[in-house]
């Protein structure tokens, strides 16, 4: 059956606290911290130093291997080059630039004379300059998304579902800027060589899908919006790819391998944006919200906003704020300070100061079995806790602990209120870890008894 | 409004940041939300011994469990309420003239050792209050196989001995009076539960719209119940005995004794059940297979007790081999025959 996917669960959306108010541009921060690892694949190598002028859009980060470069999101001074705290936990090198106000553009920020005649090599290479990432929370390069597709990819998908409950960000979008998401859908289109584009969105945003139309039929677009069931995790890239095609992706494989490639609407506008103006990714829309915010709001800020600013520009927090969630409710990195930065890959802000954790003392499980219904990669979430609470490595893998993807659908369901997809990343990193030993040693053997052939001989 | 950022109390624990509603002890609240129908029934056909007898019961567990926990210094549990309801569903497959000293050491029994030796809640490998049922008939047969005729109340304090008895619907059947049965009981007493019994399995109505209650509060999957009654009712009607139609025969086996308090609220116990929904089908048509063999073949009249807790047993080995299918596996396997 189309449409649908195994599992998942039904959280209350808390999307009413932002879902009417517009896009909020943020008064420009006094000083932004850009830090060098915004991608998923190695830092990046920083081309400034202290005391260098910048402007926007100007390549401040060059990458190696997998990644994406990056650009400095206002004018100003360098101010410093060092470890600053990042969302990933501790420090990470960063480029800190004193804003100067002017909101320059660099030299560097071309747009093409006539963007709808460029090759598709151009395009490519014009989405790698502009140092875009999937946006949604990934933060996978997408040209190498785009480049690795090609050929393979018949089915381009936009993923408009936003399932994570509090962000509006990709629903303010289809409303505010549709022209941006059709736009840079066409260009996907042309890059794959395929006919249509299929955007997906839960049906809870049906003046989004219809926004959406109104563009594509006004211009002709090759592009169907499709509405989907709202269940947590209908973003979920395979699920989406699932709800979309009917098809599975193999385990450990990528959508690719089915012939589907995943965008995110942010991502969408950002190629649209690079193609169209040669602009690089330097500003992020931000959802702010949650119990502790005194003001929700969407806003638009520069890479390398103090997410304290946001704060400050939503009304302040309750003092008895408890955790700031970078990301949505289900899969956000709870972070331990308000100065970390805004990254590409920031969708959401959320302060909590209620119940919402509402962990209670030594947590027993009841076997009552719903986090198996709720998981949508048909896992047995109660048994994997176990082997992983014992460190039973090879039972873990046996119970393909490597395909669960930490969505939270179990640990939400379940009324025990266990710690379950704390525990599975722990097991996998355990699991990760004694596959990287026991490769070592096999190799170390293989090695070893080589040598002694050699010396035998 | 200015924050102090560095002034707050942050914590930084994994994802998900969220969580459900449904908690331990809601559900087994719901669960008792879901006896109670049958509950009412009770002291409307036996009296208000039913509910004393009930409420002792419940107390008692609650009692055990609390001191056990404190004994052994563990945390304390009885807040999630499960003691609550296996006390419930202890008193509901007992005779109602049951003395309490006797419901006694069955909650004894099914706390103790049935449920707390082995870990506490999830940790037990059979029903708790079926346990606790099995040790009262196996030490007080007499006691507990003297059923009270509807609508003679026994007193809630006091002898019990000049209360009206009579044989249940299913001792009937099996001593070869079907067609007596069926003259005294009409389907209609039967289903509504104007027959003699345990204090909670008479009413066949008030167990469904607990089991109503709970497929609506999400607390259970249908598949156990509908595929053990179903399996009972269809091996029923198969092979009929008692010189009487297939359909009467059916429909008095279905709606007499525990079926459907074993069916809605015994064998969807969640720490004695699979956790798949195919592996509760399995283990709902297993408990339907033992029900039907020991009322045919053994010597017991009922079967539902036993069935299921032979069955729990056989859960560890279901939950190996029914496992959900791997996600994206089967298109591989598909390829790959190609």
């Amino acid at each position: 059956m189309a449409n649908a996917f195994f599992g998942g669960v039904h959280p209350h959306d808390m999307k009413a606290a932002t879902n009417e108010k517009a896009i909020q541009q943020l008064p420009p921060p006094p000083e932004v911290v850009i830090p060098m690892s915004m991608h998923f694949g190695a830092p990046c190598t920083p081309l400034v130093k202290k005391g260098d002028a910048v402007k926007v859009g100007q390549k401040i980060g060059e990458f190696r291997g997998l990644g994406a470069p990056i650009h400095a999101s206002v004018s100003g001074t360098v101010k410093a080059v060092e470890p600053r705290p990042y969302n990933m936990g501790g420090n990470m090198m960063s480029v800190v630039i004193e804003n100067d106000f002017k909101d320059e553009l660099s030299e560097e920020v071309k747009a093409p004379k006539n963007p709808d005649a460029l090759s598709v090599a151009d395009m490519v290479e014009m989405v790698k300059n502009a140092g875009i990432v999937g946006m949604g929370g990934a933060t996978f390069p997408t040209h190498v998304k785009i480049s690795g597709g090609i050929g393979k990819v018949d089915t381009v998908i936009i993923n408009g579902a936003e399932c994570e409950p509090y962000i509006t960000g990709d629903h303010r979008t289809m409303l505010e800027r549709p022209e941006e998401i059709i736009g840079g859908a066409v260009y996907l289109a042309k890059m794959f060589g395929v006919d249509k584009v299929i955007i997906g969105v839960e049906d809870n945003k049906q003046n989004g899908i219809e926004s959406m139309n109104r563009v594509i039929s006004a211009k002709n677009a090759p592009v169907e919006v499709r509405a989907l069931a709202c269940r947590y995790p209908q973003g979920g890239e395979k699920q989406l790819c699932q709800a979309i095609t009917g098809k599975q992706v193999p385990p450990g494989g990528l959508p690719s391998n089915i012939g589907c490639a995943v965008f995110n609407i942010n991502t969408t506008c950002a190629i649209y944006r690079a193609i169209h103006d040669g602009m690089p990714v330097v500003r992020k829309i931000v959802t702010v919200a949650g119990s502790g915010v005194a003001e929700p709001k969407n806003l638009e800020c520069p890479i390398g906003t103090p997410v304290s600013r946001l704060f400050d520009e939503c009304g302040g927090l309750d003092e008895r704020t408890y955790k700031l969630v970078m990301g949505g409710p289900m899969m956000g990195m709870a972070q331990y300070t308000a100065e970390v930065p805004v990254g590409k890959g920031t969708g959401a802000m959320l302060a909590f100061c209620a119940d919402e954790e509402q962990t209670v003392e030594s947590p027993q499980c009841i076997r009552c079995g719903k986090c198996v219904a709720a998981c949508p990669m048909h896992l047995e979430p109660l048994f994997m806790y176990q082997y992983a609470s014992k460190n039973k490595l090879d039972e873990l893998n046996d119970a393909h602990i490597m395909d669960c993807m930490e969505c939270g659908a179990c640990a939400y369901a379940c009324p025990a209120r266990m710690h379950l997809t704390h525990m599975f990343k722990y097991g996998k990193q355990k699991l990760k870890d004694k596959m990287a030993a026991d490769k070592a040693a096999a190799e170390a053997k293989k090695a070893a008894s080589e040598k002694k052939e050699a010396v035998a001989k | 409004m200015t924050t102090d950022y560095k002034s707050l109390n942050l914590i930084a624990t994994s994802s998900p940041h969220i969580r459900g509603e449904q908690t331990t002890q809601t559900i087994m609240r719901d669960v008792l939300i879901g006896l109670c129908p049958a509950l009412l029934f009770a002291c409307y056909n036996f009296g208000v011994r039913a509910l004393s007898v009930t409420a002792f019961s419940a107390a008692s567990c609650v009692f055990f469990e609390w001191l056990y926990r404190r004994l052994l210094n563990k945390p304390q549990s009885v807040g999630d309420l499960s003691a609550v309801v296996t006390g419930v569903l202890l008193a509901f497959v007992c005779p109602v003239q049951i003395p309490y000293w006797t419901i006694l050491i069955g909650d004894f029994f099914a706390i103790i050792i049935v449920k707390q030796l082995f870990g506490g809640i999830g940790s037990n490998f059979v029903n708790p209050a079926l346990a606790g049922r099995a040790a009262l008939l196996a030490s007080y047969a007499g006691t507990m196989t003297t059923w009270a005729t509807p609508l003679n109340y026994a007193p809630v304090f006091g002898s019990t001995a000049d209360v009206a008895t009579s044989a249940t619907p299913l001792a009937q059947l099996k001593g070869g009076t079907a067609s007596f049965l069926m003259s005294r009981y009409s389907v209609g007493d039967m289903f509504l539960g104007k027959i003699p019994g345990s204090i909670g399995e008479v009413s066949t109505l008030a167990l469904l719209i607990g089991f109503a209650w709970l497929l609506y509060r999400n607390i259970i999957n249908w598949h156990t119940p509908v595929f053990y009654v179903g399996t009972v009712a269809v091996l029923t009607f198969l092979f009929p005995r008692g010189g009487v139609g297939n359909f009467d025969w059916m429909i008095y086996n279905v709606l007499g004794g525990g079926l459907m308090l074993g069916a809605i609220f015994m064998a969807t116990d969640y720490a004695t059940s699979p956790v798949t929904a195919k592996g509760q089908a399995i283990f709902g048509a297993g408990c339907g297979l033992f029900t039907v063999a020991i009322r045919y073949f053994g010597s017991y009249n009922e079967g539902v007790c036993y069935s299921i807790m032979v069955m729990n047993l056989f859960v560890p080995l279901i939950d190996r081999y029914v496992k959900p299918p791997r996600f994206g596996a089967v298109k591989e396997a598909k390829e790959a025959a190609k």
